[in-house]
């Protein structure tokens, strides 16, 4: 708790080299987002295609603040004993049968307001996602794909992330001393009440140019030559724009790179893409609409 | 987006910018973003964190407060510019915005006046007084007289559409099922830990999402207006679990729209939404953008799909085969309504619904009431 902390960035400019010196690459709109995101103690919600480098950006702010990650992942029926808080049942039912033995060996009798708040003990509390991240700093909490979870789930999470605080009945009020800096992602599945994200900043994320996307396949994977990794990131950038039924994203390019670097190629050519096809195309049709069009795809 | 914009200038630092940030979101307000005032004091707080000098970091303030939409953003970067980098001669004249295209439902609504003008219009209009509700229950959508038109309004208005259900991964408290160890430990606890009882919990029924893909195109135009109001009756009665989309030469989502209380407000609202009224149509490519926006993301996904569309197909209905193949993958139920489907000597030989029909689940006519209520029981039982 008490090793130093890495200086907090004090300008966007700051935020970006700090991001950079973790591996990953921000552009302007990102490092701004997560300065004011950190600086207004807002919620940074980022939306975008699947593999735009949203959940590895609370990884890397993570890194940059020196804080724990938390990750809530959301899904169908998620609740608030699988976010928040549950209370250790089994283990509270073994301390009441213990005071009963041990009671019923000496002979006295067992106070019952004082053998009920023994068992609402904060060590019989089960921290999740949200209150571990209240209780500790610096944290950030990930919550990620919020959109899978339902609409009950939203309202309360609008709830913690506007109060910065829980209010536990049998315990009183757990308020975050310093909040945690809050990423939610969404692959837009589902629209998200909008105020939820009005209580955010709303961040849409695209598929980076090529010139980032070779600068981040270099960074990731530096075993890979910078040839290859130029003709990765300008091939996937032409994939994305062949009406795909599923447009690769930047894990994809980097899967791609690392199984051509695996297999041995040093230049992509149609042999090397066809048997590495699989990295990079998770669809049936996909592969099979540009397997007949590698030759065009991978020419200039 | 702005690498190494010029500042604001000079002249401009120094006065007090909040004026001008806060005229810039009135701009987007008039834009038809959602602007509301915890957005404009988080918009320039935002600036207050910021370098106001810099017009990369006030384009990305701002659009990181006053935007929530990926579609709001082309609107945010036009009015940035309008306002940030006005033409020569000042910046009062650009508050004025590009005016919506205006709202063609009144044509549609009514269509029937001019063809049946005088003669045709007494006729029917008795018949209907005459043998009421019944009848018109069974009268075509595309072929009825305004006072017939505002009584189905009337009566759509009483349909009580009760949503498809699914089974929920969430378990609920119940009598069967599966033990509840929190609740009965629970009621242990206020036992002084005697287990008396134990308690059950069981999976839940959740709606399932239905999705109304509606043609508005030209050969669909007699229908539109009444399949519109069908689907807000739809929207409405269970709002968090049905979308609705326009299908034309375009994909216009209009359930932000059909959620509106009032009927008519809501007709008016999608009406200006949807900018492909009564076009051609090109449904294997604005199936595609469905499957590719929504559908495959979640929307369609274990759901329902109703498309209402009379298969006229203008494109490769090759396309349309392909794009039904993935909506049948993805959905729960593929149910297509043709108005056209009910009459008498119809057979599905258009182009768009020989392609579609060896992945539909149902395919049903929709040309009148009766058909709709039909529609809503096979929904409903999906």
């Amino acid at each position: 708790m008490t090793a130093t902390l890495p200086p907090v960035p004090a300008s966007p400019a700051e935020l970006t080299e700090a991001l950079r010196a973790t591996g990953y690459l921000p552009d302007d709109g990102l490092a701004t987002a997560a300065f004011l995101a950190m600086r207004m103690g807002r919620p940074l919600f980022c939306e975008g295609e699947p593999g735009t480098g949203k959940t590895a950006l609370a990884q890397a702010m993570a890194q940059v603040l020196g804080a724990e990650l938390i990750r809530l992942q959301c899904h169908d029926g998620i609740d608030a004993s699988q976010a928040l808080y549950d209370w250790d049942f089994p283990r509270q039912l073994l301390h009441l049968r213990a005071l009963e033995a041990a009671a019923g060996v000496d002979g006295s009798t067992l106070d019952a307001d004082e053998v009920e708040a023994s068992l609402y003990d904060r060590r019989f509390l089960l921290a999740r996602p949200i209150l571990r991240a209240l209780t500790t700093t610096p944290s950030v909490l990930l919550v990620d794909e919020v959109d899978r979870a339902d609409d009950e789930f939203e309202a309360f999470l609008l709830e913690v992330l506007t109060e910065h605080a829980v209010t536990i009945p049998e315990l009183g009020e757990i308020r975050a001393a310093t909040p945690p800096l809050v990423v939610l992602t969404s692959n837009r599945t589902r629209e998200v009440h909008d105020a939820l994200k009005r209580r955010c900043l709303y961040l849409w994320l695209d598929h980076p140019n090529v010139q980032r996307e070779i600068a981040i396949l270099r960074s990731r994977l530096p075993e890979v030559p910078e040839r290859l990794a130029t003709q990765v990131a300008t091939t996937v950038a032409k994939l994305r724009n062949a009406e795909l039924l599923k447009p690769p994203g930047v894990a994809e390019s980097i899967d791609w790179a690392q199984a051509l670097q695996l297999v041995g190629a040093t230049t992509l050519d149609v042999d090397s893409a066809a048997a590495t096809l699989g990295a990079v195309l998770k669809y049936r049709e996909d592969a099979d609409r540009v397997r007949d069009r590698l030759d065009a795809l991978l020419a200039s | 987006m702005y690498p190494g914009a010029p500042a604001l200038a000079d002249e401009e630092a120094d006065a007090d910018p909040i004026p001008g940030l806060v005229g810039f979101t009135a701009v987007l307000r008039n834009a038809g973003l959602p602007i509301t005032t915890d957005r404009v004091a988080a918009f320039l707080s935002a600036v207050d964190e910021l370098d106001v000098t810099s017009r990369m970091q006030t384009y990305w303030a701002g659009r990181l407060t006053l935007c929530s939409d990926p579609d709001d953003l082309p609107r945010y970067d036009m009015a940035f510019d309008a306002w940030f980098d006005p033409p020569r001669g000042g910046r009062t004249r650009i508050v004025d915005e590009r005016p919506p295209p205006p709202p063609k439902l009144a044509s549609l609504s009514t269509s029937q006046d001019p063809g049946t003008d005088e003669a045709g219009d007494d006729g029917p209009q008795i018949k209907a007084a005459a043998s009421g509700t019944e009848v018109l229950r069974h009268r075509d959508l595309g072929d009825m007289t305004p006072a017939e038109r505002q009584h189905l309004r009337s009566l759509l208005a009483t349909l009580r559409p009760d949503p498809p259900t699914r089974s929920s991964r969430r378990l609920r408290p119940g009598r069967h099922g599966v033990p509840d160890p929190g609740r009965t430990l629970r009621a242990a606890l206020r036992n002084h830990g005697e287990l008396r009882e134990l308690y059950l919990r069981s999976a839940s029924k959740r709606p399932r999402k239905v999705v109304m893909l509606i043609d508005v195109s030209g050969s669909m135009e007699p229908y539109a207006d009444s399949l519109l109001r069908f689907a807000h009756v739809v929207v409405r009665r269970s709002p968090g679990s049905v979308e609705a989309f326009t299908l034309g030469t375009r994909l216009t989502r209009v359930t932000r729209e059909l959620r509106m209380r009032d009927p008519e407000h809501a007709l008016h609202a999608a009406g200006k939404a949807i900018p492909d009224w009564s076009g051609g149509t090109r449904l294997g490519e604005v199936l595609r953008a469905f499957v590719d926006r929504w559908g495959q993301r979640g929307a369609a996904r274990r759901a329902v799909v109703v498309v209402f569309s009379d298969g006229w197909e203008r494109g490769d209905t090759a396309l349309l085969a392909e794009q039904m193949q993935r909506l049948s993958r993805l959905a729960h139920k593929v149910v297509w309504v043709n108005p056209h489907a009910g009459k008498d000597g119809y057979a599905p030989v258009q182009g768009g619904i020989v392609a579609a029909l060896p992945y539909l689940d149902e395919l049903l006519a929709g040309h009148s009431l009766g058909t709709l209520e039909r529609l809503l029981e096979v929904v409903k039982h999906a």
